[in-house]
């Protein structure tokens, strides 16, 4: 594999991640349990296709085949997806999706963060601009975490059933491969073990400050390196992709 | 007397061009009235939400998705804005809320109308936010501070959603036949719930010369939905499209367009609650208000616990 190869799967991972949990989080858009945060999901939304949107043009770029930010996004099928599994986990109730977006969120703080220092420029450049948005996310979803776990019993129950069970999907975040053994080497991306050290240590406080549990089950589902995914993402690309499939030639 | 005489300082104040802030004295008619307009139009930025956000996931391109949800964003931000701005009249949001959920507060008919293709889109945001801003930026002369104050910021963002309304159905009638046929059915579908969400003619609406006077209203139904007319037909014809009124012509003598009979009817059924949406929206509302009532109740839980902490240390 050359270096310009795994930077490539490298764009679509932390891309496609953006791309799908923005997917996500727009279906609150106008069910929301209040004003206020229909707001706030409508805006972290917006965050991630706006990253997702710089990823993927720069990626179309590195491939080097003529293919466009729109056709990576709406034209390749669920195995060429690179997101991460937890990021197509679907809503559920507020609880789950405070929960899948905290793991979410305290992963891209500790990434972004080592990726403003990447050796190569324009993903350090998207990194900057990015961390900015991710600590307003992360100061959100920390703060929404404290008042449901420390809320009611209704909301601490639901919150812990929520990381309960998407516990099994965190493995995938630091899951590494020869991709990310080319561009550590070459400075472009860190090494997720550093990542995940400060991943646990950051979610266990948090997870002790909203008087929950961190759960116990054993975190094994990996496959997004590989677009090995749940079922659920074929679904949501199915809804996605609709108009650009059924009308190949069209602009919009 | 005491009375008489605040009215007739309240008016003059109002004829001298001088804006009513939510401390001043004011007439229990016109607060009410404020009330009534306020809410209703706070309730249809955020049922409005529904029918555009139906299209987010689906929206066609990441820069449309994008602009989507900037502009869904912005309509939850109105809503906001104009709760708070009807809360200085002295109701709160949460009562606000309940007469949206109980029916007695309405919301613009328009939103009881499907979004069927993406072309739905474009037809919005062109039609529906270009009748709006003619309302809008009447009201935005309005006598009643806050309102008028929140009028002029969200005509400036109503004016971007209406061009980018435009923008989609430019591109739809210069793209593929497919595209040109969605964006004339669009077209076909909007204009007429369009023109009547301009409200009743005046001569169906008797527009109180009181409520001119006190610069609640500041222009007939009919006056503006003229304007709209006159200033969507051009732009139809611009980008080939072919507004569906065959009595529809453009009269030189006065330099307006005169259109053919509306179909009140339909229209009084929509407000009535027997439109295509109606139910399918406020079910997604009340539905969204009692899936988030533990989300609140925790939320308040939880600065309780903390404001009590705080008296203890």
């Amino acid at each position: 594999m050359t270096l310009e190869q795994a930077k490539f799967e490298y764009l679509l991972r932390l891309g496609d991640s953006s791309l799908i949990i923005g997917h996500r989080l727009s279906e609150w858009c106008g069910h929301g349990p209040i004003l206020e945060e229909d707001i706030a999901l409508i805006n972290i939304a917006l965050d991630f296709v706006g990253n997702a949107t710089s990823l993927l043009t720069y990626a179309a770029q590195v491939e080097g085949k003529g293919r466009t930010e729109d056709d990576l996004a709406y034209l390749r099928n669920e195995r060429d997806y690179r997101n991460l599994l937890l990021t197509e986990q679907p809503n559920g109730d507020y609880a789950m999706t405070i929960a899948r977006q905290f793991l979410y969120d305290v992963y891209t703080y500790f990434l972004y963060e080592e990726l403003k220092n990447s050796k190569d420029e324009t993903i350090a450049a998207i990194a900057v601009k990015s961390h900015k948005e991710i600590t307003y996310h992360l100061r959100h979803t920390t703060e929404w975490m404290y008042r449901l776990g420390d809320g009611t019993e209704e909301s601490h129950q639901r919150l812990q059933n929520g990381l309960n069970e998407l516990w099994m999907f965190t493995s995938d975040l630091f899951d590494m491969d020869e991709v990310d053994a080319i561009l550590i080497k070459a400075g472009i991306a860190p090494d997720l073990n550093k990542i995940k050290e400060a991943w646990e240590k950051r979610v266990k406080e948090v997870v002790a400050e909203a008087t929950l549990q961190l759960p116990t089950s054993i975190a094994k589902q990996k496959g997004s390196r590989e677009g090995k995914h749940t079922e659920h993402l074929g679904y949501l690309l199915a809804e996605m992709q609709y108009l650009p499939r059924t009308y190949p030639t069209a602009k919009w | 007397m005491e009375d008489s005489k605040k009215i007739e300082e309240f008016e003059a104040k109002i004829a001298a061009g001088q804006k009513i802030e939510p401390k001043d004295w004011m007439p229990e008619a016109y607060r009410k009235q404020l009330i009534r307009m306020m809410s209703q139009h706070a309730h249809s930025e955020i049922v409005g939400m529904l029918p555009e956000g139906n299209w987010i996931t689906r929206a066609p391109s990441l820069r449309r998705k994008a602009i989507l949800l900037a502009k869904v964003q912005d309509e939850a931000g109105h809503g906001l804005y104009l709760y708070s701005a009807t809360e200085t009249l002295g109701i709160d949001r949460t009562e606000l809320l309940s007469q949206l959920h109980t029916g007695k507060a309405k919301y613009s008919s328009i939103f009881n109308y499907p979004t069927l293709t993406w072309a739905d889109i474009g037809a919005i945001g062109w039609l529906v936010d270009g009748a709006a801003i003619m309302n809008q930026t009447a009201l935005a002369r309005g006598s009643y501070g806050p309102y008028s104050r929140a009028m002029v910021r969200i005509c400036k963002e109503e004016s971007f959603h209406n061009r980018q309304g435009y923008e989609i159905m430019m591109h739809l009638a210069q793209g593929t036949p497919e595209q040109k046929e969605m964006a004339q059915d669009a077209l076909n579908r909007w204009w007429w719930p369009a023109i009547m969400m301009l409200g009743p003619s005046d001569d169906q609406s008797p527009n109180s010369e009181q409520l001119m006077r006190w610069k609640v209203k500041m222009e007939s139904n009919d006056a503006i939905r003229q304007r709209f007319i006159d200033r969507t037909v051009p732009q139809a014809e611009f980008i080939g499209l072919t507004i569906p009124d065959k009595d529809l012509k453009f009269d030189a003598a006065t330099g307006h367009y005169t259109h053919g009979p509306i179909n009140w009817e339909e229209f009084f059924e929509v407000i009535k609650g027997n439109g295509p949406c109606n139910a399918k929206r406020l079910k997604a509302r009340t539905d969204a208000d009692k899936k988030g009532r533990w989300v609140r109740e925790a939320a308040v839980a939880y600065a309780a616990k903390r404001e009590k902490e705080k008296l203890i240390a």
